[in-house]
């Protein structure tokens, strides 16, 4: 089977190779993330019992693809915040334009932790239909995805 | 300097370049980069000084919150109208149970930092040590914006709130943002400040057969538009059209469940809210989606939340009601309905530990306005608090607890249980379930 490619508008760039974790509902930036960082964990077990595609998964040094995030406006802080303990996704991919919570947290881990994190956004609809969890993805900094067979 | 895309003033330009200080430079640089991710063409003045900041717990963990603040408060810079924040995540009042562990947790894990942190937030602009409540747009609390304002907050209820029923014009920004823009007088010109984004992209037909609670049609709407601007019709005539103190508490309550179960941050109620009694339909965009909300509907999605207690016949260990904090009104209902369904069944007390939370301000009115219902709420052995019940659940020991609400909010982001009014009153007093 070829690889498929998407085209997303580029955040933040970088190149990564990773593994997938799909929602294709709203993440909800708190709830996913909370436990996790009051624990101290070293790797985010999703706590959402409310979205079940990604609840108790792993997503440190994942790749995250998602519409779009929800829920608290705590979540740029608390992207912020994960992304400085070091347990956050390597990647966030958002089919569509990324929303001002989750946009911000990606924002203010660069400008004020000088992160690496990676975002795209705008990748489509059809991405979010196609990726799977567990797939292997490949980001390029021009904001190419390539889920690889 | 960083390139942009936005048109910036002469005295922004100096900032961007360094200026007036490295601090001042990564607060704008922030918000430029923020602002033309949503190509926003400018950034305009706020027009409402006063801030409402969301991050209003101390916890450990959020140390570049700290950092931030510390950069803040060393290059001098503040709110120079001042900010009120959400609740407190602790209540030292004894309003709030806590056991030997509990206290020990809450006082180094959760939430070891707060006065380190609040000793912070005054220096930057706090307003007073009563300015926390995440309902700060009432007027006891006195940050109540005007129709039209711009707005640098966040706290999505609050947000949500200030757009939809205040018609104040303001983003869902994020925890930090929220400070920046309040100390900078600016904000990015995008989403909610714009008309054409004010426009419903749904339209929400309510015909339920009686009134739908408040915070279980808000919970639908959010999970079914998720980011967009819902136009509800129907809903009035179960509300009427009078912003009264009721329908203001209806929709508070309604508003936050649509911000945390999706992420509305503005919505319109026919022959309700500001802008739709002023333009009506005309707010409505040609290729709006359509949701029909019946009885049939409103139960499906309640029996979609997942139970997380591990008995799920339990007895409540404790149930807060409240969440965003309860309006005035709401104290009096509240006190009004517990009496008559004790009275009732014929008993003196509340079976289980129950706390309603309101802002302090709101408190200090309802008690000085009533001061035996505050003194019968606690003959009833119900606590009044300020606290913030879903920093209550932060702690991890509460996690197994069986912890009752009427607030979907508070559901979705911890292990309580969501029940109905009339359900939580029946509870409290006895019921099973």
């Amino acid at each position: 089977m070829a690889n498929k490619v998407f085209k997303g508008r580029v955040i933040t760039a970088g190149d990564f190779i990773g593994e997938a974790v799909v929602s294709h509902q709203g993440v909800n930036t708190l709830a996913t993330f909370e436990k996790s960082a009051i624990m101290r964990s070293k790797h985010v077990k999703v706590s959402d019992q409310n979205n079940p595609d990604i609840f108790n998964k792993d997503i440190t040094n994942k790749i995250l693809c998602l519409p779009l995030t929800i829920g608290s406006t705590t979540g740029g802080m608390v992207i912020q915040t994960i992304c400085n303990m070091g347990s956050n996704p390597r990647a966030f991919l958002f089919s569509e334009p990324a929303d001002s919570i989750g946009l911000s947290g990606i924002i203010l881990a660069k400008v004020w932790q000088n992160s690496n994190v990676i975002c795209l956004d705008s990748l489509g609809d059809e991405f979010l239909k196609t990726v799977k969890t567990g797939d292997k993805l490949e980001i390029k900094s021009d904001g190419t995805v390539i889920i690889l067979s | 300097m960083i390139d942009y895309k936005m048109k910036l003033e002469p005295n922004l330009v100096k900032i961007l370049k360094g200026e007036e200080g490295d601090t001042k430079r990564k607060i704008l640089e922030t918000l430029v980069i923020y602002g033309d991710a949503f190509n926003a063409k400018r950034m305009v003045k706020i027009t409402h000084g006063e801030g409402h900041l969301v991050t209003s717990f101390g916890t450990p963990i959020i140390t570049p919150v700290y950092d931030c603040f510390d950069e803040i408060i060393k290059a001098g810079l503040k709110v120079k109208d001042g900010f009120t924040m959400d609740p407190r995540p602790l209540d030292h009042d004894g309003n709030v149970k806590y056991s030997p562990l509990d206290k020990l947790i809450n006082g180094t894990a959760v939430f070891g930092k707060q006065e380190y942190y609040e000793e912070k937030l005054e220096k930057v602009g706090l307003k007073d040590k009563d300015s926390f409540s995440c309902t700060s747009y009432l007027p006891e609390c006195g940050n109540t914006p005007k129709k039209g304002d711009i707005l640098s907050w966040s706290e999505s209820s609050a947000v949500n709130f200030a757009n939809s029923v205040l018609g104040a014009r303001c983003n869902r920004n994020s925890g930090m943002i929220d400070v920046f823009g309040s100390i900078l007088g600016y904000v990015p010109e995008f989403g909610y400040l714009l008309d054409e984004n004010r426009k419903a992209n749904w339209i929400v037909e309510i015909k339920t057969t009686k009134i739908p609670e408040a915070q279980l049609l808000g919970s639908a709407i959010g999970i079914k538009v998720q980011d967009g601007v819902p136009y509800v019709k129907g809903l009035d005539k179960f509300i009427g059209n009078k912003l009264d103190e009721k329908t203001i508490s209806y929709l508070k309550d309604f508003g936050a469940a649509t911000a945390s179960n999706g992420a509305v941050g503005l919505y319109h109620i026919d022959k309700v809210t500001p802008e739709a009694v002023e333009l009506g339909e005309k707010l409505i965009k040609k290729d709006a989606k359509v949701y029909v909300v019946d009885d049939a509907e409103l139960e499906r999605v309640f029996k979609s939340y997942p139970i997380m207690w591990k008995d799920k016949n339990a007895k409540p260990k404790v149930c807060f009601i409240g969440c965003p904090h309860l309006t005035y009104y709401q104290l009096i209902d509240w006190h009004n309905r517990i009496k008559a369904e004790l009275t009732k069944k014929g008993l003196n007390k509340v079976t289980t530990e129950v706390v309603l939370n309101s802002a302090p301000k709101v408190l200090a009115h309802f008690k000085k306005d009533h001061p035996e219902m505050y003194d019968e709420y606690y003959k009833m052995g119900c606590k009044l608090s300020s606290i913030c019940p879903l920093m209550y659940t932060s702690n991890p020991l509460t996690h197994s607890k069986a912890i009752l609400t009427n607030s979907n909010k508070l559901r979705t982001y911890s292990n309580a249980r969501y029940e109905f009014d009339d359900k939580v009153l029946d509870l409290i007093t006895g019921g099973k379930f």
